[in-house]
């Protein structure tokens, strides 16, 4: 047998979670008491899971970056959250919505997780409404919906443009009351730097308090990660600025396996990069694609004069305009899932075709839909994502084209779990964007935030039962052993290390240029020499990095540099195993394009026969390869197709 | 619009090593910045410059960078989030500044949010006000249909309108009395306005007031300043609401 055991209940896809949940260990409430739970991160994922577990009686514990709880990234989160709930009444199902997940994902995720996914879709929405979230209604007080990329059928619940922020306040409240019930303790501006493992169980963490710089231990019976993805490792993304992959990459180094970690999602609809002071690309809703037309010029001498700044857009006659995804993909036309927007665009830019200075832009074009809908129509559907627009590029998107290009969103990859959500690490979860598990090589829009909230809300706090009902003999964690010594020394060496390097360039030079590297060869489009380029200048950067980064300020206290710099050091170590991974997966699928798999017709080519598999990392040393373990994939529900959007 | 060039700015920053150490301001210069950058990036190349000097970086808060998670806090030129209406600072960008400006920053200033470091405040008192009720008391599981209890659109569009707030704390930080009334008020409100919310309207208005008072913020006197500078828009009238919630729940004792 593999190394790894999926765990995947036995018996029909319908009844698989019901029938796991009958059969497995519970914690009677008087111990429950007595068992501690970790939790690090505090987004939609990991704040649900934190309320959740305290309401139940379980002692939380719970760590976050940010100065509270509620800045968590998830808040960022526009369109909105799907579920099956078929209000609408256009044939929705638990079954439907499970289907579109998997064949979204490029049939990459394991058949049982998305099927469960979608079960606990409708509990959420119900969980949320109870909370206070004010989502979109009717005039008849219902609930309203709308369509998003890749669905057949209406099924987002949303709140304006700030769903995200709405769940995660509902949760951030849930999440408060167990506070100040003392059920939950909140560490704010604290980061989890290690694992700790005694006899091979996750037993606790060792976290910097931002503020004053001391390394502190933190001893529970078991440890949930929600620390959200690693976008960031591209340097410029939608993530925010502090997100970060150190605690699952530390986690991975503690004997965490990996899980498909090249595949992250490129967003098609960003504000393109103004140059190179930038820190930080802007997502606009994806929704913008229901109403705009996505265009670039025909004529290479329109696209030039675009770029010299010589030519206005709009001065552009229809006949001269190449609405390129219209063209390529005349059943779906500008609503093709994100990785075939995404790279459609890379496509025309490529040729030379980009509409601003940089030449790495398209147009996103409200005038046609201005002249059928009429302004105030346009203006309540988007106003507030035109208002955002404006303020950042001081162009008024209802007079002028939009202009938009691909950018760097979320991480399907992530930290190998079972069906019970739980590591190679007895006792280590991972929940939220931080695991690998439900959207396999691509993840389908206003599925996040349902994936964050069923994890926290319903699924671990059932499945970490079982495992603590093994536990209820076990003390609570003595955090004086020599396995705390070690991890604790482990932190504060590697910080010293990293401190006393003493060089010449910052910790956001150094990240600056894996971002290049990633973005150049670890992008769209991936090829066999490129990725190979790819790990020689990763080695190479990781050689400067450490003979001369400069960390400035003092070593116990708060210091962003320092914080910056060990963040950086596990991206490049990261990015190296992302190459690993994109290198070794000879097939396109996804958000994954390799170039040497494609169709006659420049489409991405899936390799079934050789790729059905889940690529799980197994660390083994810094001097020593990564060994692939292959979790193979077996869908007996879903007919596997090439996914067309002609 | 093309970018342009401002080709000096003068900074006078806020520099504070730590809570117990005293302040003060430090006059720096950038150059070249493109008007395109946005103010954050501005001091993100400030601080690379500090850095490539050998001088400690400004500390500052900010994360998500587009204007939703209520992380940046300055007070730019004497006013929370700057110089332009309903947005935060990591969503201000240079073409608002002249070439030559000098421009200066400094950290809120509110008794309940002290300096931690730089620019840096702990707005801790925040939480702590939302800990004490600003929920609606429900566990996970076992929740009605969210269909169950229709509500009317424009109900749910006002509750929305309160929901907004980002707990940036820029109200508190421009309140001549230092009070919290529009961040409370906004909670407050959108919990009122809605059935699930209704249920513990009085104890919810009582606690929060109660905390709000004891965290040593100061008494709401309707200059509506707060609603000026809020990054959000959230209008005062939640005020008027909370107050209307206040007094019912002390008739009720």
């Amino acid at each position: 047998m593999s190394v790894l055991d999926s765990k995947i209940p036995a018996g029909p896809l319908k009844d698989k979670w019901s029938n796991h949940k009958a059969h497995i260990g519970v914690v009677s409430p008087a111990n429950k008491k007595k068992l501690d739970v970790i939790i690090v991160g505090t987004g939609l994922a990991g704040g649900s899971a934190a309320a959740s577990l305290a309401e139940l009686g379980y002692n939380v514990t719970a760590f976050c970056y940010q100065d509270s709880p509620r800045r968590a990234h998830s808040i960022a989160a526009q369109g909105g959250i799907n579920a099956a709930k078929n209000y609408t009444n256009d044939n929705d199902s638990v079954f439907r919505l499970f289907y579109e997940t998997i064949k979204g994902g490029d049939y990459r995720a394991r058949e049982a997780n998305v099927y469960r996914l979608a079960e606990v879709s409708n509990a959420i929405i119900d969980q949320c409404v109870a909370q206070g979230v004010p989502f979109a209604r009717e005039y008849g007080g219902l609930l309203a919906n709308r369509s998003f990329g890749g669905a057949l059928v209406s099924r987002t619940f949303y709140a304006r443009g700030q769903t995200g922020q709405q769940l995660l306040l509902g949760c951030y409240g849930a999440m408060n009351r167990q506070i100040q019930a003392g059920k939950v303790k909140m560490y704010n501006r604290h980061e989890v730097l290690d694992v700790v493992v005694v006899e091979g169980k996750a037993r606790g963490v060792i976290a910097r308090d931002l503020v004053t710089g001391k390394i502190e231990r933190f001893g529970a019976h078991a440890v949930v990660l929600a620390t959200g993805g690693y976008g960031n490792v591209f340097f410029l993304s939608t993530n925010a600025m502090g997100c970060n992959g150190s605690a699952a990459w530390q986690a991975y180094k503690r004997g965490a396996m990996f899980g498909n970690p090249c595949f992250v999602q490129i967003h098609p609809t960003c504000i393109p990069v103004h140059g190179d002071q930038q820190s930080k690309l802007t997502l606009m809703s994806e929704s913008l694609r229901n109403d705009g037309r996505v265009w670039v010029p025909k004529k290479i001498e329109d696209a030039q004069a675009l770029q010299a700044g010589t030519k206005h857009p709009n001065d552009i006659p229809d006949e001269d305009r190449d609405f390129y995804l219209e063209r390529r993909y005349p059943a779906f036309g500008n609503l093709v899932p994100r990785d075939v927007a995404s790279r459609a665009a890379k496509e025309r830019c490529d040729a030379g075709f980009g509409v601003n200075n940089t030449g790495k832009a398209v147009f996103l074009d409200f005038k046609y839909a201005i002249q059928q809908l009429g302004r105030d129509t346009i203006e309540k559907r988007y106003g507030n994502l035109f208002q955002m627009y404006e303020k950042i590029t001081a162009v008024d998107p209802y007079n002028n084209p939009m202009m938009i290009y691909p950018a760097i969103h979320y991480s399907m990859g992530g930290l190998w779990v079972d069906y019970n959500l739980m590591t190679t690490i007895p006792g280590l979860y991972a929940i939220g964007e931080c695991n690998f598990s439900d959207h396999g090589a691509n993840r389908l829009g206003a599925s996040a935030l349902m994936q964050g909230l069923a994890d926290g809300y319903f699924i671990l706090p059932y499945t970490i039962g079982d495992y603590l009902s093994k536990e209820i003999q076990t003390p609570k964690i003595n955090t004086n052993s020599k396995e705390f010594d070690e991890a604790e020394k482990h932190v504060t060496d590697r910080l010293r290390q990293l401190y006393d390097i003493k060089g010449s360039k910052s910790p956001d030079h150094f990240h600056k240029e894996l971002g290049h590297i990633m973005w150049e060869y670890i992008g769209m489009a991936r090829e066999k020499a490129g990725l190979e380029k790819a790990i020689e200048l990763i080695a190479k950067l990781k050689g400067e990095f450490y003979k001369d980064l400069r960390i400035t300020g003092e070593f116990t206290a708060m210091n962003n540099e320092l914080e910056k710099a060990a963040r950086v050091a596990d991206f490049i170590e990261l990015a190296d195993l992302m190459a690993h991974d994109a290198l070794n997966r000879h097939e396109s699928c996804g958000g994954h394009l390799r170039v040497e798999s494609m169709t006659g017709e420049g489409e991405a080519q899936r390799d079934d026969e050789h790729f059905k598999y889940v690529s799980v990392w197994e660390y083994k040393g810094d001097e020593q390869a990564p060994e692939l373990h292959k979790e193979v994939l077996e869908f007996e529900n879903v007919q596997l197709t090439q996914r067309s959007y002609k | 619009m093309a970018d342009k060039i401002l080709k000096e700015l003068t900074l006078k920053i806020w520099r504070q090593k730590d809570a117990k150490s005293k302040g003060e301001f430090k006059t720096y210069k950038v150059h070249n910045i493109s008007t395109g950058s946005s103010f954050l990036e501005m001091l993100d190349i400030l601080n690379e410059e500090l850095v490539a000097k050998n001088e400690e970086p400004v500390a500052f808060d900010h994360d998500c960078r587009e204007g939703i998670c209520g992380t940046c806090s300055l007070f730019v030129d004497g006013r929370a989030h700057g110089p332009d209406d309903d947005v935060t600072t990591c969503q201000l960008h240079m073409r608002r500044f002249e070439d030559g400006a000098t421009i200066t920053i400094e950290p809120w200033r509110c008794g309940a949010f002290p300096v931690i470091k730089d620019l840096i405040v702990d707005r801790k008192a925040y939480d702590k006000i939302l800990q004490a009720g600003g929920y609606v008391s429900v566990n996970t599981g076992g929740v009605p249909d969210g269909n169950a209890i229709p509500i009317p659109n424009a109900q749910a569009e006002e509750a929305m309108d309160a929901a907004a707030c980002i707990g940036c704390g820029a109200c508190a930080a421009t309140c001549k009395n230092s009070s919290a009334m529009l961040f409370v008020a906004a909670k407050v409100s959108q919990l009122a306005l809605l059935p699930q919310g209704k249920v513990e309207a009085a104890r919810r208005a009582k606690a929060m007031v109660a905390k709000m008072d004891e965290l040593g913020f100061g008494n709401c006197t309707n200059t509506g300043a707060c609603e000026m500078e809020c990054p959000k828009s959230i209008s005062i009238e939640h005020i008027a609401r909370l107050n209307r919630e206040f007094l019912k729940a002390k008739l009720k004792d």
